[in-house]
């Protein structure tokens, strides 16, 4: 049950992982990639990482992705990139075929991983609590460190996104 | 109802290649980060599996980090992208070539 369930879910986010590679349209790209991320939410709550996956959904599907689709709609990038079918043949050709490989790579290092050794995990596992204890304890340190990269991250958006003031401007 | 971990690997590497070919093949700057946010998230699959793997929950706390990051990093790449179009009027990264020598 858990398996095919899974099977479906790989089969349903290549299948959206490939359409915001290839769709023209940035702003389709952006949609597919939400149902990318919706659809690795499922395979996380699968996983019993239930926590992690509330996150996915309201940091990455909801925060991340409207600041994307922010973006496109602030550059006015309604129209279809006109050089995707065209030119640059050798290093399309290159790029699909490492592609293909990088993954039948990762998949063979993936094969010698051996079987789950835990096969039912305490109750609450990658609840809300199990995930903060952790949180505040082992990692208290970096988590704190991570409010100083936040804090430099939008004072850079901030700085990097703002006008040029113009001197000569009175 | 446990779904094999290699299976779960797999899927990542999947879709941690279909990022780096997206990368590779595309010109639009903002396809091209979001092609980076799959790769993010492809990693943040196998975290999550060897997490349920292990029955420990310190990989998920990863996942917290990396997610932390993605946002700090689209909150900049994304200024970037804004200033470079308002210098340049295009996002199509053939033609940010100014490093080329």
């Amino acid at each position: 049950m858990g398996a095919a369930l899974f099977l479906l879910l790989a089969v349903l986010t290549v299948v959206a992982a490939l359409t915001v590679v290839l769709h023209p349209n940035p702003v389709k790209s952006a949609m597919a990639l939400v149902v990318t991320l919706f659809l690795l939410a499922v395979v996380f709550v699968l996983l019993e990482a239930h926590m992690i996956a509330a996150l996915q959904i309201i940091v990455y599907a909801g925060a991340i992705m409207v600041l994307f689709l922010f973006v496109i709609m602030l550059l006015n990038l309604q129209s279809d990139e006109p050089e995707l079918g065209r030119g640059h043949g050798v290093q399309r050709v290159l790029a699909w075929s490492g592609g293909v490989l990088l993954a039948l790579e990762l998949a063979v290092v993936a094969r010698g991983v051996p079987a789950a050794k835990v096969g039912a995990t305490p109750a609450g596992y990658g609840g809300a609590v199990a995930v903060a204890k952790s949180l505040y304890t082992d990692f208290l340190l970096p988590f704190e460190l991570t409010s100083i990269l936040l804090l430099v991250a939008v004072v850079g958006a901030v700085v990097l996104a703002q006008r040029q003031r113009r001197p000569d401007v009175s | 109802m446990i779904v094999p971990t290699d299976w779960v690997l797999t899927l990542s590497a999947v879709l941690f290649a279909i990022g780096v070919v997206g990368v590779l093949v595309r010109r639009n700057v903002i396809v091209i980060f979001m092609a980076i946010e799959l790769m993010l998230n492809a990693v943040n699959l196998s975290f999550v599996a060897l997490a349920r793997s292990r029955g420990a929950v310190d990989g998920q706390v990863v996942v917290f980090f990396v997610m932390t990051v993605a946002a700090a990093e689209a909150a900049v790449g994304l200024a970037i992208i804004i200033a470079s179009f308002r210098n340049r009027a295009t996002v199509n990264a053939d033609e940010l070539a100014l490093l080329r020598g």
